[in-house]
């Protein structure tokens, strides 16, 4: 039984600090850019976000081949956290993405922007894992199936960022890239900064949820024992159920 | 395995023979699509970039209609349990169902492609017939491919037919950009020049990853 | 640049919102945690309370 609420106080007080810290550099510290103005300043929550997503969507894959491979189910819990936590974050990336399109140019939406285009198409992907989890109703065969989903869309993330990039950087320049060619030095800490504090976020989160589901977990076992039932069942689920 | 795959593929491609169950339905998808296409775009010839996006989502439409049939008989007259029974490598399944849904795309291409060529494209289709027959087939093997896989899937969810399209859709969007990318010029009005290596590269790779990915991960599916 | 300083401040509050939704959510989560662990508690209790009557017949 994995404690995942060991370490959570101080990865908390981690989070907290470096994303006030990054907050606090955007906000007096990083020079205002010469082309855009002001709108930049997005920039520092829009891409750390997204590539904390990304990295969230490789890491729900990457669980997933483990979960195949040693058929640990709770390797399918983390798979489901993961990629339910960056879901989360392919939304809010949509959503600033779109502010700073607005911002810039005054539509809500942009097609020249390989990020948000693939964040679009990425983020369509991801929405029907919950949904082919729902639509499963043995948990055995559920979590194979989410698994073998997080493992394809895992590896199709990088693909589909790779050829939408392709299609862009020959039309149009990037404007906001990920890359720091060019950028100052105080806007790249504040970049840097704001990177490790989304990270942060996403780890503890990512804890959180893990110890909240295994809480509950627990109590239905407890339940189990103590009354021969386990509660009102709650019929089918999309979230894995992990006998404790 | 290989002979795994050749019997599988031939019982299919037998059955579709007789049955006629899917070829002809996507192709007759394919053609009436472009007739929607003509009075949806109000155009009556289209050539370039036009022209390659809407040969490719017609193209990619028909086969996500062809991609749900190709596990039914499968699941319904119990040809799952009787092939996990045979002691065959489980992925010869996969490699046989991605070929006969490849086959089947090339069938109605034959078709669809003049088709096509009658009813919408502007400029002649004769000269650049090399270079779109190239992007047709690595276009065609990443279509198979991903079609399979997530047929599979979908067969034993319960909203198979939703799910099917859903999960295909956004796997295919490399697919249809790439070759509308590699299209556009071969359908240019202007003189057709060929298609540019580059996407036919991307096209190559997207297909040996995703194939790669399937291949690896198709067993799974079938432990029940 | 329309309005530059309204957009920025939106972004953030977006991911601000973002995460005081989440654990608004897990808050709910939390308490509906321990109002089971409670209930289990009340019935853990007498259980205790029966096996160690038995005892001295035994």
């Amino acid at each position: 039984m994995s404690l995942y609420g060991k370490g959570l106080k101080p990865l908390s007080i981690a989070t907290v600090v470096v994303l006030v810290g990054a907050l606090a550099l955007a906000a007096f510290y990083a020079p205002e850019d010469a082309d855009q103005g002001i709108i930049q300043k997005t920039f520092y929550i829009h891409v750390p976000m997204a590539i904390v997503a990304l990295c969230g969507f490789v890491a729900g894959g990457i669980f997933g081949i483990l979960h195949l491979r040693t058929r640990d189910r709770s390797y399918d819990l983390k798979s489901y956290v993961a990629i339910h936590l960056s879901l989360i974050l392919a939304v809010g990336v949509l959503i600033t993405g779109s502010i700073w399109a607005r911002g810039s140019w005054g539509s809500w939406w942009v097609w020249d922007e390989p990020m948000l285009v693939s964040f679009l198409i990425v983020f369509l992907l991801y929405a029907t894992y919950q949904p082919l989890r729902f639509s499963i109703e043995d948990p055995e065969r559920q979590a194979r199936y989410a698994s073998v989903f997080a493992i394809v869309a895992g590896s199709f993330v990088p693909l589909n960022f790779a050829a939408v990039r392709m299609a862009q950087s020959y039309v149009h320049p990037r404007t906001l890239g990920t890359t720091t060619g060019g950028m100052p030095g105080e806007m790249m800490l504040t970049f840097l900064v704001a990177l490790a504090g989304m990270a942060l976020l996403f780890v503890t989160l990512w804890k959180y949820e893990m110890a909240a589901k295994h809480a509950r977990f627990q109590i239905k076992a407890l339940r189990r024992r103590l009354t021969g039932d386990g509660g009102p069942t709650a019929g089918r689920s999309a979230a894995p159920q992990v006998t404790a | 395995m290989r002979h795994a795959v050749g019997a599988l593929l031939r019982k299919d491609l037998r059955a579709e023979l007789r049955t006629l169950e899917s070829i002809p339905a996507m192709t007759l998808f394919a053609v009436t699509t472009f007739v929607l296409f003509h009075f949806g775009l109000d155009r009556n010839s289209l050539d370039g970039d036009l022209a390659g996006g809407v040969l490719w989502v017609t193209l990619l439409f028909a086969a996500v209609l062809g991609q749900n049939r190709l596990f039914v008989a499968e699941q319904e007259q119990g040809g799952f349990d009787g092939f996990l029974l045979a002691p065959v490598d489980r992925t010869a399944l996969f490699v046989a169902k991605a070929i006969a849904l490849f086959a089947f795309l090339v069938v109605v291409e034959v078709v669809a492609i003049p088709a096509f060529a009658i009813l919408l494209l502007g400029p002649d289709l004769l000269d650049p017939l090399p270079g779109l027959i190239a992007v047709l087939l690595l276009a065609d093997a990443g279509i198979a491919i991903v079609g399979t896989l997530v047929a599979g899937i979908a067969i034993r969810t319960r909203a198979r037919d939703l799910i099917g399209p859903l999960l295909t859709l956004p796997l295919l969007v490399p697919v249809v950009l790439a070759a509308s990318e590699a299209t556009a010029p071969l359908l240019a009005e202007a003189g057709a020049s060929g298609p540019p290596g580059r996407w036919l590269a991307i096209l190559a790779i997207y297909d040996l990853t995703i194939g790669l990915v399937a291949y690896g991960v198709f067993d799974f599916l079938l432990e029940d | 640049m329309i309005d530059g300083d309204g957009y920025v401040a939106a972004a953030y509050l977006v991911f601000l919102a973002l995460i005081l939704i989440y654990v608004g959510i897990m808050a709910v989560r939390l308490g509906r945690l321990e109002r089971d662990l409670a209930e289990l508690n009340e019935l853990a209790e007498p259980r205790e309370a029966a096996p160690r009557e038995r005892e001295p017949v035994a």
